[in-house]
């Protein structure tokens, strides 16, 4: 017999443990019961390919245990965070607009009536730990298959990365990991060669640094795409073909998703690397060029369905797609790189640039024919049933048979919870007469400083969609968000940007509500409305109770923030056990939620950057400042910490994003900046330098949530829903009225003169040279 | 109309948006695969002109556009040379134009196919690079196709392989026969003589690596926000001229 049969039945509680750790299977011991009891009950023991089988589908990647899981807290039973908090929000807001949501490979959701925008955000954090080139690279490569996984075309990829610090002292490096700079300079060039091959334009996205991430990088790979809705089908019947298109099968990338799931170790490079996909964009091109041809041949896509071959490789893409029906499988059909692989192993492997379709006998031919027209390999693996069995052959023998009743019963799971707010500690900070060289450290410190250096080796133009793209002005400032005009032959544009803030991850709740407030209003800033989000969690070890705890405040905010915004959520993902494991000593990420927003702008050509425009125009502020300085840059390069983390006002914090909607689409705003890290200070002065223009700006006239006693607070606070935008003089009336009844104050205005002046209560804190702020603002990312 | 085919290969990516582009300028593209043209089921002879689109032609593997360039050299070698001596227009954007060089079509100061004359080497920075830059037109250039492209003009570059190397005697050569088309006014990536456009002796064959199809609106600029918009961008003439040289044949 070619599989080989695993002892259960009579294996004792620490032998299947064993079994499942030494397999790496990354099941539990309830888990393994379970299936010793299935087995016991069917009177045989598993063959080695239905174990594993059992151990991709029930994997965290692949069913998000956690977010279903029922939770005990202190405060009584949560049922499952997803539908308790993120899913309830986009059920209670019931948009029309929100076509498929956390159904599909991607969330889609309606552009203008006849066509669809498919989107989906995915962590590839263990992958870049180990390999950043390959892991980053088929990171995008994997996300893109996503969105094609719905039939859509991608249109646009987006990065969010996470590291150590840049700077970081070697012999500090936990043995194992990689230095921070290595980590990112891969992860960069991975993301570069898989997106510019493609072509597909990777233009937006963030890079932060922190110390948590050192034995633990986070890539957040996104990709938005576009189709006509009536293209849209899910439908495998019984009989229909099982068409696998695309790259060959290998040994990489085995365990991919059960390696998700257990924390980092120094000797994961050893243990693990198989696990790392290898990745070929060239080969996803053709993929993605035979798939379009496919889905426009006929009347109707040549296919019922389709799917991402993804993590969990066939088993988790055939698996999902035979739910209902069951399937013959025959995987001595699957192309091969090279011989030898076992059955088990053709079946769970993650070999890149893979897809599954199912498709009506009838168009067998003509399918067959347009994929290997493009140079795509298109082989015809098995069928589906109708009686919900699922058959493993090789060479004709069954080596595997499996319930797909059993297989989908995924066991649930409880976890515990417990959450303590910690203690507010009040910052020390030094009384400072000037704050000249404390914004130069800020706009020096790598989060907020200039990412040209990565912008520019991604191709964030090609196929002529980028309208507003991420470098802005004539000095290339950082843009809020990103434009895209999706049809040749319609103005209509698609805004996509993205908020996270890890720095105020001891306040999970805000954190979160910072996250999704900052995705908002930086989408709101380009001239984005109708906004939909996207929820992308890396959090630690979700067994440990205080991680749980944390991550139920997360998706409180996830609740309010999009009910408040009206902003529904339309396609989520979770990493979790993001920890590194050295000598014993558990090292966790910060807990790190990534929100990507996705608005919609009528005419492309009314989109709004934030490069000041003209000398004499009127600076404004819209949003109330208080005195947020918890987790702030401010006292990160103060040396200290301490201090409020920045909340949300939901209610008005919705008005006034709605009333400067209302004000762009006057014509009123010459230029809108969204003021996050660095506050006032970095925001003004980032619009003086994209536009070539000083600023003079008064700290008196700041409107205040709060008393707040000195300057630098005034302007370094972190506080959210907050906007700087410049108004000329002959608009200035119709904008005071648009914004009647909302937080904002006329703060000062541009200057010919090329510098940044800041009166404060007793006189100039900051007068500095544009040139000096740019310089310090584009030196630390350049090599 | 006049037909013109933009050519696909496993890993060309730009070729809708020059379709577009194409189809702005007033002609009917078809986008058809080179595996369909080797298999006999489309001519090229068909057609009035030819575009090769950018992308990663087959990965860029070996070096960019080169197995592309063989395959045309070697594959369609006799109906392309008919193509160019028939004078019908081609014209090589990025990845077009590094396979244009490679299947000695580019600068081709003897003819198609006798040698190559150049190349185009990795940046000198090392890394591909998507920026802007302007582009001044060469006075008197052979390129029978962009004679009424006057002044100068801003277009994106995004390539990691676009340093054009020749060496003097080729220069030389190419001068007096007027193949320098355009040349950068901010040399962005250390080619030779600041030469971005060639094209063949006869100014038939036309490549160059920035990307006119990135820029055929006004809203296509990376700095539009800031002032007047005109409402064509600089990249649209490029797909005129060809164009209406192409409605000749």
């Amino acid at each position: 017999m070619i599989a080989k049969e695993i002892n259960i039945v009579d294996a004792t509680d620490e032998e299947l443990m064993e079994l499942s750790k030494k397999g790496l299977l990354s099941l539990t011991l309830d888990e393994m019961k379970k299936i010793r009891e299935y087995y016991v009950r069917m009177g045989r023991n598993p063959t080695d390919i239905e174990l594993e089988t059992i151990a991709q589908t029930w994997s965290e990647h692949c069913v998000h245990k956690t977010f279903k899981a029922t939770i005990k807290t202190p405060k009584g039973e949560i049922e499952s965070l997803f539908k308790s908090f993120i899913f309830k929000a986009t059920e209670e807001l019931n948009h029309p607009w929100c076509l498929s949501v956390f159904k599909d490979n991607a969330g889609i959701i309606d552009f203008d009536g006849k066509y669809a925008i498919a989107a989906k955000v995915e962590t590839h954090n263990h992958p870049t730990a180990l390999d950043p080139y390959g892991g980053a690279g088929t990171g995008s490569g994997g996300v893109f298959r996503d969105v094609m996984g719905v039939g859509a075309k991608p249109i646009l990829s987006t990065d969010v990365l996470f590291f150590g610090p840049l700077d970081y002292p070697y012999d500090k490096l936990p043995p194992g990991t990689m230095h921070p700079k290595r980590l990112f300079k891969g992860s960069v060039a991975g993301i570069r060669d898989y997106g510019n091959r493609m072509g597909i334009p990777t233009a937006n996205g963030a890079v932060a640094f922190d110390d948590g991430y050192v034995g633990n990088p986070l890539v957040y790979a996104g990709c938005i795409g576009i189709m006509p809705i009536e293209r849209y089908v899910y439908n495998p019947k019984p009989k229909d073909l099982i068409l696998l298109v695309g790259g060959k099968t290998g040994r990489d990338g085995i365990h991919g998703v059960t390696f998700a799931s257990v924390e980092l170790e120094d000797s994961s490079e050893e243990t693990s690397s198989g696990a790392v996909q290898i990745g070929n964009p060239i080969k996803e091109k053709v993929v993605l060029d035979g798939l379009l041809k496919a889905r426009d041949a006929g009347s109707r896509p040549l296919y019922s369905a389709v799917t991402d071959c993804g993590g969990g490789g066939l088993s988790s893409a055939v698996g999902e797609m035979a739910k209902n029906l069951g399937a013959n499988v025959h995987l001595d059909r699957v192309p091969l790189k090279y011989s030898g692989l076992k059955p088990w192993e053709i079946w769970i492997s993650e070999s890149q640039e893979r897809m599954i379709l199912a498709v009506p006998p009838e168009n067998k031919e003509r399918i067959k024919e347009i994929f290997e027209n493009e140079g795509c390999e298109a082989t015809f693996i098995g069928e589906f049933r109708a009686d919900k069995r699922l058959i493993l052959y090789y060479d004709e023998e069954i080596v595997g048979e499996l319930d797909a009743g059993f297989l989908h019963d995924t066991p649930a799971i409880a976890r515990t919870a417990k959450w303590k707010k910690p203690k507010e500690v009040i910052p020390k900070l030094p009384r400072k007469k000037k704050l000249g060289e404390d914004l130069k450290k800020i706009l020096a410190s790598p989060n907020v400083a200039s990412k040209e250096w990565v912008i520019r080796q991604y191709d964030h133009e090609v196929q002529g969609r980028t309208i507003v793209k991420p470098l802005q002005g004539v000095g290339f400032g950082p843009g809020d968000a990103t434009v895209l005009k999706p049809l040749y032959d319609s103005w209509r544009g698609i805004v996509v940007s993205n908020g996270f803030n890890s720095k105020y991850s001891e306040d999970p709740y805000n954190m979160a509500l910072s996250a999704i407030d900052e995705a908002m209003r930086n989408n709101v800033a380009c001239g984005g409305r109708r906004i939909a989000l996207l929820d992308n969690f890396s959090w630690g070890n979700p067994e440990k109770p205080e991680v749980m705890g944390a991550l139920i405040e997360a998706s409180r905010a996830c609740y309010d923030g999009a009910k408040g915004f009206s902003a529904p959520f339309i396609s989520g993902k979770d990493s979790l056990h993001n920890e590194y494991v050295y000598k014993g000593k558990t090292i966790s990420i910060p807990h790190t939620l990534v929100i990507t927003a996705i608005g919609i702008i009528p005419d492309v050509r009314t989109a709004i950057t934030m490069d000041l425009k003209k000398a004499g125009n009127y600076i404004y502020i819209v949003g109330k400042t208080y005195d947020e300085l918890g987790g702030s840059h401010y006292l990160m390069v103060n040396g200290t910490k301490g201090g409020k983390v920045p909340t949300v006002n939901l209610k008005e914090a919705k008005k006034s994003m709605d009333a400067l909607t209302e004000a762009m689409d006057r014509g009123l705003v010459a230029s809108c900046h969204d003021c996050s890290e660095g506050g006032i200070g970095v925001a003004v002065s980032e619009m003086g330098f994209a536009g070539g223009l000083g600023a003079k700006i008064n700290l008196k006239k700041v409107p205040l949530g709060e008393r707040i006693k000195t300057d630098d607070k005034i302007l370094f606070s972190e506080s959210n829903s907050r906007f700087i935008v410049e108004v000329s003089k002959k608009n200035a009336k119709d904008f005071e009225a648009v914004m009647g009844g909302n937080s904002f104050a006329k703060i000062g205005e541009v200057t010919k003169q090329k510098k940044v002046v800041v009166r404060g209560s007793k006189g100039v804190v900051v007068s500095e040279a544009l040139s000096s702020l740019k310089r310090a603002w584009g030196g630390t990312i350049k090599w | 109309m006049v037909k013109v085919l933009v050519l696909r290969v496993e890993g060309t990516n730009c070729e809708l948006e020059t379709a577009n582009a194409l189809r702005l300028a007033g002609a009917e593209p078809e986008l058809v695969h080179i595996n369909a043209l080797m298999k006999g089921q489309k001519g090229i002879e068909d057609y009035q002109g030819l575009i090769i689109p950018g992308g990663f032609s087959h990965g860029d593997d070996i070096s960019a556009g080169v197995i592309l360039a063989n395959q045309i050299k070697y594959l369609m070698g006799n109906e392309v040379r008919a193509f160019v001596e028939e004078g019908k227009p081609i014209m090589g954007i990025c990845n077009g134009f590094q396979a244009l060089v490679k299947s000695w079509l580019l600068p081709a100061i003897d003819g198609p196919f006798i040698k190559q004359d150049a190349t185009l080497a990795f940046n000198d920075s090392g890394v591909f690079k998507d920026e802007w830059v302007h582009l001044k037109p060469v006075k008197n250039h052979a390129c029978k196709f962009l004679q009424d492209v006057k002044k100068g003009v801003y277009l994106p570059i995004a390539h990691a392989e676009g340093r054009f190397i020749v060496d003097k005697e080729t220069i030389k050569e190419m001068n007096s026969n007027k193949q320098i088309v355009f040349k950068y006014v901010e040399n962005p990536n250390g080619s030779v003589e600041n030469i971005a456009g060639v094209s063949n002796p006869e100014g038939n064959v036309f490549g160059m690596m920035p990307h006119p199809e990135r820029f055929v609106h006004g809203w296509m600029h990376p700095s539009w926000t800031r002032g007047k918009i005109n409402e064509e961008g600089d990249g649209l003439q490029f797909f005129r001229g060809f164009v209406k040289y192409a409605s000749k044949f």
